[in-house]
């Protein structure tokens, strides 16, 4: 177990190494000028000349990547070239609304799916099983964004219940959390209806397994059952499936923040890419994926401890 | 005496809290883009000198909702017979919002550093003419120019010629400190920025709001259910033509539609083929339906251009009987410059005109026989592929800059075009300072750029304010970019 | 075979024959030329001649859709058979390796996980400029993992069992075993994580379109007209419907189909390592 771990904690190093140099490299044949980007059309060529000094444009392409990774260690993300403020900074501004939609969508997701999931199981081939795995197979098909568009239509614009977008801050925490509902609304119909497929057929398979049988032949209360049973023994893949839904629930926020135009890092991460904003664009693509590869990574460890079984092989 | 003074103390503090909710006015108005710093001298993004130009900074003139120059922080100047000396007598007692008193050295500061080697203004070229500036007194300026300069004095009215104060110079990006009537008062990125009143400004009683609130709204459905919600009193440039007939039709909003001076051209890129051929050129403008790309584009509203200048300029001449819509005609053409049937590629900015008109653009010239590829890039894409490395045949752009008649004069411009002809026009325009002797050169050079088809001219882009009834004093047109809050009034 | 025509086969296979065969069919019929403007006919509501009524340029939105789902599906298939095709043998090779070969492939795997396909079609179509293709091969992209790791977890189940412990015994080599004895037998999960995967990838060409990374106009894509529709919501709400559906229609089909074959095949091959 413990030559596992260490195992897999030098891959998790490795992979975040390969990371920044993928993201550094790609970034750097991005074709755009940063200057032109920021002083526009009328700009003379002195004064994009004397502007990419100033950002210290003119380096070698590894000379820039040591001095980024080297910062980047010491937590300076060096400053956005559009916004003339640390890259932290910024990050820092905006992370509280992406995590909150994030961990906002993943509870939400959680408490509907393991609901969906169970009841369908427990009811397994009867209407009820139908009728979650139907209302769950439409929540897959439904791309976010359209379901976003839809949820707008009716509460924010016919029904007026809840604001269309936007984001009034946290001073005000009713306002707040009153604009992150449709949002997270929206993330979660698509989130949740995959996970209660997965927690459904994990139940079903245990339910399968010969204690449970024998549990129900003995009379066990069904409930008893359900919770004491089945849960616990369908949360391997129930708990693999959570992680990864980190990846997608990431790309999730970004469109999602793109719909409602919350200022979160994912459309932060639009804005600095449109803007030619390489230090801020490296800094959030990297950030993204460092989340991606840490749940990943506990992920993998929770899964052995989980079912021990597994290290053997994997 | 406690007992008569209690009730002076409680109608005091009733008034005290009362008094403000009563007085303050706010207005909380839409913006489409979000600016990344507050500093017109270092970026040129339009909505910093949309938002802070006239607002938060101040320039030395200023330019009114009619386009006309007028008193800025120079209250009055003379300009020597020559047309070159410029002495600008500045307002007294003038402070700017850190409580830094006025002078004439901060108009000596803010010159200098937009001129100095290593200034990365993004439009040096307004002190370009200049040869001196010097201070004559606290209180008095004196510009020198190399050369007479017709539209010097509307020049400095631009926000990258704003007068700053050297405290502040380095956090203006991000807490802009000016003279203006409004003072920043706070910024949530990616959400709104907000001004407050400026009680020590020289024309404070005038100003009536004591709160402008600008909200970031890039989405026009969002920008629509916004105002429709009432979370918005105004979208003065709002992003959706086709929304505009919901609103018009709304009791509770009030729609002007103005001008910019934004002309929309299908550039040609005429430096190489197909496009260095006239006759290519010629073919294109023919197979512009400008009526229906306005309708399906723009959802009709906007005015047609036949060549580089606004139909609402004192200059304009009206073109358009030169190359006519005429398919037919234009299908002869490129059958005479050889490449009928070939494939041009479209290269539109990324902005609901650009790729709209794109599409419309690829049809029109899909029925003279061209194939026609779109390819929507990004801006920073755009700038530095199309604009700087001149890769592209055929692109869809606006040029939001008043006076730019004068692109056609540049050298090596993405255009393309090169002519000396024009050149010598263009320099006799900039230098002729009788107002009439220049509109006849004005109108001289519409004529060249729109004969020799230069580019394709489509259509003036059109300014379109939403306002809630109640709301008054926005500018219905955009002489300049700038969205002067001072004259503002909320009922 | 009977007891295997259940409910989810049934739709879910009408639906993919639906949407397949009018993606065939806009190959040589639609009601109308698809680009075809006509201004002065914009938003006209359904008649006879137009069956969904006309969008913002007085195209016929069903001539549309037509072509979007032929568009759509291309994508998709294209995507899937690319990175199915490389992650399967990644898989297969990391599981007949197994050690640091294995540990390596599922290593380069999490950090293709790690780029979400949105950041990566994002990041290919600032350096190519945005087209189908950037669509193509970002959703190949993501699928590439995909494949390995359910092949290698397939995989490394056939590898315990007797009959592959024999064959080991008889003396056959790694890369025979794989192709003779696991490729067949990984062949099923396989199978079903394409049907699936073909759900996603139609679910991102559509996500990547409405950003504006996909079909380039006039190449008609239910994404990109669903974007298009957005700001119409309000005048023209039914053009912000239909495409939905659509995009519903054809990934609940292929989902449903692939959830069938699960169930026909044996669910506990796929029950280790879903992604």
């Amino acid at each position: 177990m413990g030559y596992f771990l260490l195992r897999r904690t030098v891959g998790f190093l490795a992979t975040l190494l390969t990371i920044t140099v993928v993201v550094f490299a790609v970034m750097n044949i991005l074709p755009g000028d940063p200057a032109l980007t920021i002083l526009g059309i009328e700009a003379s060529e002195a004064a994009l000349e004397a502007l990419r000094q100033q950002l210290g444009l003119h380096d070698p392409v590894v000379v820039r990547y040591f001095r980024w990774v080297g910062a980047a260690l010491t937590g300076d993300f060096g400053m956005s070239h559009a916004y003339r403020v640390s890259v932290a900074e910024l990050v820092l501004e905006r992370l509280p609304l992406t995590l909150s939609l994030a961990f906002g969508g993943m509870i939400a997701t959680v408490v509907l799916a393991l609901a969906m999931g169970i009841g369908a199981a427990a009811n397994h081939r009867k209407a009820g099983d139908w009728g979650v795995m139907f209302l769950s197979q439409i929540g897959i098909a439904v791309p976010s964004f359209w379901a976003a568009m839809l949820l707008v239509l009716l509460f924010a614009v016919y029904l007026q219940w809840l604001p269309p977008g936007g984001f009034p801050g946290w001073s005000d925490p009713v306002a707040a959390l009153r604009s992150l509902v449709l949002p997270i609304a929206a993330l979660t119909f698509v989130q949740a209806a995959v996970l209660a497929r997965v927690t459904r057929s994990a139940a079903l398979e245990v339910m399968r397994l010969d204690y449970v049988r024998t549990a129900r032949a003995m009379g066990y209360p069904r409930r008893r059952i359900l919770w004491r049973h089945v849960l616990p023994n369908a949360l391997v893949p129930i708990v693999t499936i959570v992680g990864l839904q980190f990846a997608t629930l990431v790309t999730g926020t970004i469109v999602i923040e793109n719909v409602f135009y919350l200022p979160g890092l994912g459309r932060l991460v639009f804005q600095a890419i449109a803007n030619r904003d390489l230090p801020l664009v490296q800094a959030l693509v990297t950030l993204f994926a460092v989340i991606v590869v840490t749940v990943n990574f506990l992920v993998d460890v929770i899964y052995v401890m989980i079912d021990p079984r597994l290290k053997t092989r994997a | 005496m406690r007992l008569t003074a209690a009730p002076a103390l409680l109608a005091a503090l009733a008034l005290a809290l009362a008094a403000p909710a009563a007085a303050q006015t706010r207005i909380s108005i839409g913006i489409q883009q979000e600016p990344t710093a507050l500093d017109p001298t270092i970026e040129a993004t339009a909505a910093i000198n949309v938002m802070v130009t006239q607002n938060i900074f101040e320039t030395l003139t200023r330019v009114d909702r009619s386009g006309a120059v007028q008193p800025g922080l120079a209250e009055s100047w003379e300009i020597s017979d020559d047309g070159r000396t410029y002495r600008f007598h500045l307002h007294q007692g003038v402070a700017f919002h850190d409580g830094t008193p006025f002078t004439a050295d901060h108009v000596l500061f803010s010159f200098e550093r937009a001129m100095a080697e290593d200034s990365t203004n993004p439009r040096r070229i307004i002190f370009d003419p200049i040869e001196s500036v010097e201070m004559i007194d606290e209180h008095t300026v004196e510009i020198t120019l190399a050369r007479p300069e017709a539209f010097f004095l509307f020049e400095l009215a631009r926000g990258p010629a704003i007068i700053v104060t050297p405290e502040t110079v380095e956090t203006n990006a991000t807490r802009p400190v000016g003279t203006g009537p409004f003072m920043f008062d706070a910024w949530t990125r990616g959400d709104r920025l907000r001004f407050v009143k400026n009680p020590g400004h020289r024309n404070a009683d005038e100003v009536a709001l004591d709160m402008v609130e600008f909200r970031f709204i890039a989405d026009p459905a969002a920008a629509a259910a916004a105002l429709l919600a009432g979370e918005l009193d105004a979208f003065p440039g709002f992003p959706a033509p086709e929304l505009v007939a919901q609103f018009e039709a709304d009791p509770r909003f009030t729609v002007q539609v103005g001008t910019t001076e934004g002309e929309v051209i299908l550039a040609m890129n005429n430096a190489r083929p197909p496009f260095d051929d006239i006759r290519a050129r010629q073919a294109v403008s023919h197979a512009i339906n400008r009526e229906e790309l306005i309708e399906g584009a723009m959802y009709g509203l906007a005015v047609p251009i036949s060549s580089f200048y606004p139909p609402h300029g004192p200059a304009f001449v009206d073109l358009s009987d030169l190359y006519p819509h005429d398919p037919d005609r234009a299908r002869a053409l490129f059958e005479e410059a050889g490449i009928l049937g070939d494939t041009l590629t479209l290269r539109p900015v990324p902005f609901p005109y650009g790729t709209r008109s794109a599409e419309i653009i690829q049809a029109q010239l899909g029925a003279a026989g061209m194939n026609v590829r779109i390819e929507n890039v990004e801006w920073g894409f755009w700038l530095e592929e199309v604009f700087r490395n001149h890769n592209y045949d055929l692109t869809i752009v606006a040029h939001t800059e008043s006076n730019d008649l004068g692109n056609f004069a540049r050298d090596s411009y993405y255009w393309g075009y090169d002519s000396d002809a024009f050149r010598e026009l263009w320099e006799a325009i900039r230098t002729e300072t009788d107002d009439e002797a220049r509109i006849a050169l004005l109108q001289d050079a519409q004529r060249m750029v729109s004969e020799e088809a230069v580019l394709g001219y489509l259509f003036q882009l059109p300014l379109i304010g939403i306002f809630r009834d109640g709301v008054e004093g926005f500018w219905d047109s955009q002489p300049t970019l700038a969205l002067p809050l001072a004259e503002v009034t909320v009922r | 075979m009977s007891r295997h025509l259940t409910p989810n086969l049934v739709l879910g296979a009408v639906l993919v024959a639906f949407v397949v065969g009018v993606a065939a069919l806009s190959l040589v019929w639609t009601p109308h030329d698809h680009a075809a403007m006509n201004i002065r006919a914009r938003f006209a509501p359904a008649s006879d001649i137009h069956w969904l009524g006309t969008d913002q340029l007085g195209r016929d939105v069903v001539s549309q859709l037509m072509v979007a789902a032929r568009n759509s599906m291309t994508v998709a298939l294209i995507a899937v058979l690319m990175g199915g095709s490389i992650g399967v043998a990644f898989g297969l090779l990391a599981s007949a390796l197994g050690g640091w070969v294995e540990d390596l492939i599922m290593r380069v795997a999490d950090i293709g996980f790690a780029f979400p396909a949105l950041l990566f079609a994002i990041m290919l179509s600032a350096v190519f400029g945005p087209s189908l293709w950037v669509a193509v091969f970002a959703i190949a992209f993501i699928n590439i993992p995909v494949f390995a790791r359910v092949t290698r977890g397939a995989a490394n189940v056939i590898w315990t069992r007797d009959y592959v412990a024999a064959a080991r015994a008889a003396g056959q080599g790694r890369f025979a075993i794989s192709r003779d004895h696991i490729l067949p037998n990984v062949a099923a999960p396989v199978i079903v994580q394409a049907t699936i995967e073909f759900a996603i990838a139609i679910l991102a060409e559509a996500a990547l379109s409405y950003l504006g990374l996909g079909a380039q106009p006039p190449s008609p894509s239910w994404g990109r007209m669903l974007s298009e529709a957005q700001t119409l919501m309000f005048m023209a709400p039914q053009l912000a419907i239909y495409p939905g559906l659509c995009i519903m229609a054809a990934v609940l089909g292929f989902s449903l189909l692939g959830d069938a074959l699960r169930d026909i095949t044996d669910p506990r091959l796929t029950r280790s390592r879903q992604a």
